[in-house]
């Protein structure tokens, strides 16, 4: 029986790339587990929000499952021991995304049993549960994000919960080149992937769910579209999207399915859209039905430094050297190591920092794409036809140089999703995206510093005001004193001046 | 001939005698103007330009017409904006402020617990009681030295943040 038709695009982005894909070296194998390593470093730190606050302690023997730190705050995600073993160290571990900084991490010594919590759990009824239970449940399993935001699921949800959704939308359209990991995901655990979305519709009261895929994808869109009809919920429907990048933003993913716009500044629920990823859903399922948290996860080793690209199915934790020599090692021309994609990702400059549940990628290049020298800006207007946010970038690059907060504001600085279209189109190599990353970190900068200008002025003045108060205080009850004296005349007061003269006397 | 000139003259009498009323009647708007030039200074509050703080000095900028440069912590950025506000010419700024924002430190072991930085503080961001120890909330401390020359046993340092 044939799976439902996957219907094609309805809204339009604008702009956008379409790039050599570079995704089927890595796609030839299955996705393959990597045996147990012998360290595992968890940085607590994994995730948007406050760090994660170690509950275990050095010396301390932890199971696979067990929860090693949990977030103080309301915005956060708790870190599980991916397996069982001795925690040997909490100490600063150079980790990815801090331009290699050390972060603090929990470092684990695996004893090789794998030996899980007894609450292993049966798989949880969560159709008979309310809604909020189920997002508690969510909360603890330590899922985030996973196509590379980390942004904490449950936190997410639930934030979701209070807007007027219409529409879940399943986001795995993948559109970066060279990765492959959701794609992998699709093709062999859709079936996960339907499961994480039907949770997630009861989770949030919705009767609506997209699962949108990029149309040079065709394997997951036939086993998505066999899983929806096993699954026979008439809530799903498959979508495909055409192959331009950057798709799969969260906002220009919305506005291809939905024809919606997500407003400046704002979030995708502000229009009744909540976006996850797909392999958040098969996360969520993962822990619902198989009762394991977010202790593993696939990503994709490729370039033309790495022997053989594959996608592996990894523990968090384990260091990227581990992975690269289970794809068959470095090649001779292996030169630059970058973590996520060739637009987005980030290089980094050791191979100890451990995969982290942002790592969707670890991509190991021969050559970073020759990009010439600096030129001055020729004001062709590339940048700004290939832009998807429909921004100006040529005008806020000129703005960034100034560092005139005012009209980067207005020209939508905060709205630039860093995907990097600008870059590559460029004529002059003027490296846009990195400048606009360090405009924003600068208006981020000044409108602290605002604040706290504001709230030394605060305390100025009110410190002034109570001043001027304890003055006036001060000679109100002097005059009352004068003129307590005065009424009891001028005997008395000779009494009084005896009196102390007296006492001093003494 | 004789009627424009006649004209002219009129509209300059009736445009003059308009202006000068309302320069004398109307409320002028320096309290605003006021809020205006202290939205630019830093706040740090640090008494430099010889006023008791921001607010102060911009006061004494907007009806006294005081000089634009005296803010060292606001530097050559403050000077600039204060002139485009007020039309007034671009001077260099006598003295330029620490180049790193800092916060004041209180040697806990040293105190004595004098009390007099807390009352040189003027954001209030000195805690501490008669003879007990004192320390600085970091977060609210503007780098403005004036505890520091207070403390009759010099146990203030300033720390960059």
């Amino acid at each position: 029986m044939a799976g439902p038709a996957a219907t094609y695009d309805l809204g339009k982005l604008h702009g956008g790339l379409r790039l050599a894909a570079r995704k089927s070296e890595s796609t030839g194998l299955p996705i393959q587990s990597l045996p147990l390593p012998r360290q595992l470093i968890l940085p607590i730190d994994q995730h948007v929000g406050d760090p994660a606050q170690p509950l275990v302690g050095i010396g301390e023997r932890v199971l696979k499952g067990q929860v090693l730190a949990e977030p103080p705050g309301t915005l956060g995600a708790p870190v599980h021991a991916p397996s069982s073993g001795e925690v040997v160290a909490i100490e600063p571990w150079p980790v990815a995304g801090r331009h290699g900084d050390p972060a603090p991490c929990i470092v684990i010594e695996c004893d090789g049993e794998d030996r899980a919590m007894e609450s292993w759990e049966e798989p949880i009824p969560y159709a008979e549960l309310p809604g909020d239970t189920v997002l508690q449940k969510i909360l603890q399993g330590g899922i985030v994000g996973l196509g590379g935001a980390v942004y904490p699921t449950a936190q997410k949800l639930m934030q979701a919960v209070s807007c007027d959704l219409d529409y879940l939308i399943l986001n795995g359209a993948e559109c970066e080149p060279y990765i492959s990991c959701d794609d992998m995901l699709m093709r062999e655990r859709a079936h996960d992937i339907v499961s994480g979305a039907r949770i997630l519709l009861h989770a949030l009261q919705l009767d609506c769910a997209y699962i949108v895929v990029e149309s040079d994808k065709p394997e997951a869109i036939r086993q998505l579209a066999a899983a929806m009809t096993d699954a026979g919920d008439e809530r799903l429907t498959l979508k495909q999207i055409p192959t331009i990048y950057p798709s799969g933003g969260e906002d220009q993913l919305v506005q291809l399915v939905t024809n919606r716009e997500v407003p400046s500044g704002g979030l995708p629920t502000d229009i009744g859209c909540l976006v996850q990823n797909v392999g958040t859903a098969a996360a969520i399922h993962d822990w619902l039905q198989a009762g394991e948290p977010l202790i593993s996860r696939i990503t994709t080793i490729t370039g033309d430094g790495i022997a053989n690209p594959m996608n592996v199915r990894a523990r968090i934790g384990t260091p990227l050297a581990e992975i690269a020599e289970f794809a068959g090692g470095y090649t001779e021309d292996a030169r630059h190591l970058v973590i996520g994609g060739p637009m987005t990702g980030k290089s980094v400059s050791n191979d100890r920092v451990p995969l982290v549940k942002a790592t969707n990628c670890i991509l190991v290049m021969s050559a970073l794409p020759a990009n010439g020298p600096e030129l001055p800006c020729i004001r062709c207007g590339e940048c700004a036809a290939v832009c998807p946010v429909q921004l100006l970038p040529q005008q806020i690059f000129w703005y960034a140089c100034a560092d005139d907060e005012a009209q980067l504001r207005e020209y939508g600085l905060i709205d630039c999703i860093e995907c990097g279209c600008c870059d590559l189109v460029c004529p002059s190599h003027i490296p846009l995206t990195y400048d606009f990353r360090m405009a924003k970190a600068r208006i981020r900068e000044l409108a602290d510093e605002k604040a706290r200008a504001e709230r030394a002025r605060r305390r100025f003045e009110a410190r002034n005001e109570r001043r001027q108060r304890e003055q006036s205080e001060r000679e109100a009850e002097l005059a009352r004193q004068k003129a307590e004296a005065r009424q009891a005349g001028p005997d008395a007061i000779a009494e009084i001046l005896k009196r102390k003269r007296r006492e001093d006397g003494d | 001939m004789w009627i424009a000139i006649l004209t002219l003259t009129v509209i300059a009498l009736i445009a003059g005698l308009g202006l000068g009323f309302a320069a004398r009647k109307l409320p002028s708007n320096s309290s605003e103007l006021v809020e205006r030039v202290n939205d630019l200074l830093p706040q740090t509050q640090c008494a430099q330009c010889g006023y008791p703080g921001c607010r102060p000095y911009a006061a004494a900028i907007v009806e006294d017409g005081e000089a634009i440069n005296l803010c060292p912590p606001g530097g050559n950025d403050t000077v600039r904006r204060l002139a485009d506000l007020l039309g007034r010419d671009e001077i260099p700024p006598l003295a330029t402020g620490p180049a790193a924002p800092a916060v004041a430190v209180i040697d806990e072991s040293l105190c004595i617990g004098c009390t007099y930085c807390r009352a040189a503080c003027p954001v209030d961001a000195i805690v501490g009681a008669h003879q007990l120890m004192h320390t600085v909330i970091e977060t609210e401390c503007t780098g403005c030295e004036l505890c520091l020359a207070p403390c009759p046993v010099d146990c203030i340092t300033m720390r960059g943040s």
